[in-house]
């Protein structure tokens, strides 16, 4: 390991060039330069996951120790791939190159490096695909924007892959709908194929397959992490809430990113979902094997992710629930929405969701009997079932960030804030463009979320720290809402850094604030035990 | 460079084009083989293009969602950006084809130094649009104006879009409205690619080549409109020819004509290998024309892998005794 870089202040990772390099892209070598990429995958992890070419490497080594014949394997994987896609195959034939998508991603907005810009980003394998599989590349070369795989090209491809967050804000404005998270997850199947991770992908993945969650957290742990959360949330309210785990015959099975079992804010949004069930008397049950929504393996096959998301329908087939609630997580509901049902489909053995509380049927996951917990909550919410004290919010000026995937991916824009603004008296948007389907990543999605690649998420996180900027500015907003676990790891790296001031907090967690619990005890402070207004000792 | 290159391509057709125009042994390959080529090139590449995007399956459903999707009942849905039905979708593409609605959304990001430090702007950015809308659809009713010389008589849409066309009636024959929006539009598109400097890093001579040829075909198309006159009833006897299968060459049509068809042709042939087939690939691209009713109706892979998994089973054998102790229930004793 190289030891650690100094993350460079503020001012000086806004001074951003956007002069387009003396030289042509195909002639300007990608650089590896410290603190902007993240380690190489673990021998061992590839080994458990029996992925091809399991090794120790660094990128920041010369040899990356790929196999011999790797042109063939990568070549090989492409052609099978347009043969399976035809998204991959349209994408690569029909982009115009009119750079609308351009300054639309937020790498290329805080890097200023035009390999950024979607359309070139994409165009490091267009080119490769023009040479070997197009006649025009084949005859006319680099006059057709051809150009010969090498190991250079490779590594370029590394690293510009492991650049996008699949956040898919390019493909809202891309006049034909090109989508780069389409054309980066092939890219890093391909890389996949000659054993180029990352290790905060590959090794995620490995605990996720064997131990169920990415953390790796083993069933007494999770027990023992979910035990001393029940510790404190009857510290706080003097209620003692009662999860079961693995539970047969429970009605519903919930599954949450692993992210909130371990860690601020996390924790406090897993308390949310505690006390909420247990207001409700809900007969739901946790699960130790299926213990992760999030799928790191979409970050590196399509079949890695239909490895690890497996575990959801199985158990909820072996516990005998009747439907599926899903927690706070960003891909993990591009994944649920978009992936599950077609992989491991159909979910006969499960009933179309139905709130036991209001009655509501949940139609929109007829087929996949899996529902998001701000649907299930702004029902609740919709129907007057809670009893909610806003005011205990009063400190707050919130802001809300739509994550990427449950708003390009899915569309789940209005339900979050219906919860949040029945729950805080103080709810400001940021700008127009930066919110809803135009929503920018945090920066660190798609498993960029690592410590060596500080500054890299530092900026990639910028264009969404500098609107909350704006708002923290213009109206005072001191606290940022997600329902997403990477958001709550990685923006309060991003908030210290740009936006000192800003706290990071889940949606549910906000809920479970202002939730006035049958029989519970005055509340003095908040589920961080922070005095709550009025209440406290030093106001 | 890139320019150049793609200047200097369009400068070798065109000269070859003038070779054809003024050796009338060379009349009868440019005004008719070289045209029948370059339409069978056209139709039969389309086709296999199109049919080659088909030959892959669209294994997952991925739409992009730009807007609220269906869920509860008082939560507005968007009907068209999120559809959960083929009408949404209908309409969906149709406004991306007819009105690129995409495009419409394009912004322009400004960075600025603000009071307190660092300020990112996304101002409104509609050139691109306008610019690519006034094109496309000149082009669109050029072609339509066209027709005029395969069909006799003349149907009566095709006249009516003609009188529309010339309404301002400057000049004889009338200024049609499309001819200067096409050549505007086209040297705005050109402009862009060599002066936005982003633009221009991006862009291959496959960039610039169709506009340059663009270019040089409504150019030909009006210096024999309005300047080097042909004779129109030749060219429609000509036309007439081609499109019945009975192809004549009536002597005196004019060297301008020769110029502007085979350079027409070249476009033609060019098309069905080149970016161009966005023409097609609109229509097929699957982030824009699936129905986003994913929980709702399970879609099918036809080619869903077997994958290996790590079972239930294996697992309890792995953590049985530490289950136990934490009180978590277990299937086998």
């Amino acid at each position: 390991m190289a030891p650690k870089v100094k993350l460079p202040k503020p001012e000086e990772l806004a001074k951003i060039e956007f002069k387009t390099p003396a030289t042509d892209w195909m002639d300007t070598p990608v650089e590896f330069k410290p603190g902007t990429f993240c380690w190489g995958s673990k021998e061992k992890d590839l080994l458990t996951l029996g992925l091809p070419n399991p090794r120790q490497w660094s990128p920041a080594d010369e040899d990356w120790k790929v196999p011999e014949g790797w042109e063939t394997t990568i070549l090989e994987g492409m052609a099978e791939r347009l043969s399976k896609y035809r998204s991959f195959k349209i994408f690569m034939d029909i982009c115009v190159r009119c750079g609308a998508c351009a300054d639309k991603c937020h790498f290329y907005i805080a890097t200023g490096d035009p390999k950024n810009m979607p359309v070139l980003r994409a165009e490091l394998i267009r080119s490769v695909y023009k040479k070997y599989f197009t006649k025009s590349g084949k005859f006319l070369g680099r006059l057709a924007g051809a150009r010969e795989l090498d190991m250079d090209v490779l590594k370029e491809w590394w690293s510009y892959f492991f650049q996008c967050t699949e956040c898919r804000r390019c493909s809202v404005f891309c006049p034909y709908g090109i989508d780069q998270a389409e054309v980066t997850i092939i890219g890093r199947e391909l890389l996949n194929l000659v054993g180029l991770n990352i290790d905060w992908i590959s090794g995620p993945v490995a605990n996720c397959y064997m131990k169920g969650n990415h953390l790796g957290l083993e069933p007494h742990a999770i027990a023992g992490n979910i035990e001393s959360m029940v510790d404190d949330i009857e510290d706080i309210t003097g209620i003692r809430v009662n999860p079961t785990f693995n539970r047969k015959g429970a009605e519903i099975l919930f599954v949450t990113p692993s992210g909130d079992l371990l860690g601020e804010p996390g924790i406090q949004t897993c308390m949310g979902y505690l006390m909420l069930f247990h207001e409700l008397g809900l007969d739901y049950t946790w699960s130790t094997y299926a213990s992760e929504g999030g799928n790191f393996g979409f970050f590196t096959s399509n079949d890695m992710a239909k490895r690890l998301n497996y575990k959801i329908y199985a158990e909820a087939k072996r516990l005998g629930v009747k439907y599926i609630i899903g927690g706070e997580c960003g891909h993990m509901w591009r994944v649920l929405n978009q992936y599950m049902d077609t992989w491991h489909g159909p979910a006969d053995f499960l009933e179309v969701p139905v709130s036991p509380i209001t009655g509501t049927v949940f139609e929109n996951a007829k087929s996949t009997k899996m529902i998001h917990i701000s649907e299930f909550t702004a029902d609740l919410i919709k129907h007057n079932k809670l009893n909610l004290d806003p005011t205990r919010n009063d400190h707050l000026k919130v802001t809300f960030h739509d994550s990427c995937n449950p708003s390009r991916g899915m569309g789940l824009l209005d339900e979050p804030r219906e919860i949040i603004k029945a729950v805080c008296n103080n709810f400001y948007e940021m700008p127009e463009n930066t919110i809803r389907e135009k929503t920018f990543c945090c920066g660190a999605g798609s498993g960029l979320n690592a410590s060596e690649n500080m500054e890299q998420r530092m900026r990639g996180g910028f264009p969404r720290a500098n609107a909350v900027k704006y708002v923290q500015e213009k109206h005072g907003v001191n606290m940022l809402a997600n329902i997403c676990a990477v958001d709550r790891a990685h923006f309060p790296a991003l908030m210290d850094y740009w936006n000192p001031g800003v706290g990071v907090t889940g949606v549910t967690e906000l809920l479970a604030n202002a939730l006035v619990m049958k029989g519970e005890k005055e509340r003095t402070t908040n589920l961080r035990f922070e005095d709550l207004p009025g209440k406290g000792g030093n106001e | 460079m890139k320019v150049l290159f793609s200047f200097l391509a369009v400068i070798l057709l065109i000269l070859v084009a003038t070779m054809g125009a003024f050796i009338t042994n060379l009349h009868y390959v440019f005004g008719i083989i070289i045209p029948y080529l370059a339409f069978a090139m056209f139709v039969g590449g389309f086709i296999y293009r199109v049919v080659k995007w088909g030959r892959s399956p669209v294994p997952f459903r991925i739409p992009t969602t730009i807007g609220q999707q269906k869920s509860l009942p008082w939560i507005k849905q968007n009907k068209i950006e999120n559809p959960t039905s083929a009408l949404g979708v209908i309409v969906r593409m149709a406004m991306e084809v007819l009105f690129f609605r995409s495009l419409f959304r394009n912004t322009k990001t400004e960075l600025r130094e603000g009071q307190n430090g660092p300020e990112l702007s996304y101002g409104s950015a509609k050139w691109l649009w306008l610019g690519s809308l006034f094109f496309h659809w000149s082009f669109l009713i050029i072609i339509i104006r066209h027709l005029r010389f395969f069909l006799e008589p003349i149907p009566f849409a095709v006249q009516i879009l003609e009188s529309v066309d010339g309404m301002l009636q400057i000049g004889l024959p009338a200024i049609y409205l499309t001819d200067v929006f096409i050549l505007v539009a086209v040297t705005y598109l050109f402009l862009r690619r060599i002066i936005v400097p982003q633009v221009k890093y991006i862009s291959l001579p496959a960039d610039f080549f169709p506009l340059f040829m663009l270019m040089s075909i409504a150019i030909s198309g009006i210096l024999m409109r309005y300047f080097y006159k042909v004779d129109l009833v030749a060219v429609k006897q000509l036309a007439i020819g081609l499109a019945t299968f009975q192809p004549v060459l009536p002597t005196g049509i004019g060297p301008m004509f020769f110029i502007h068809i085979f350079l027409v042709s070249i476009l033609f042939a060019y098309f069905p290998m080149s970016k161009l087939m966005h023409m097609g690939g609109i229509f097929m691209s699957p982030t824009r024309n699936m129905i986003s009713n994913n929980r709702m109706v399970r879609h099918i892979n036809p080619w869903n892998p077997e994958v290996e998994v790590h079972t239930y089973a294996q697992y309890e054998d792995e953590f049985r005794e530490k289950m136990k102790k934490a009180g978590i229930p277990v299937e086998k004793e």
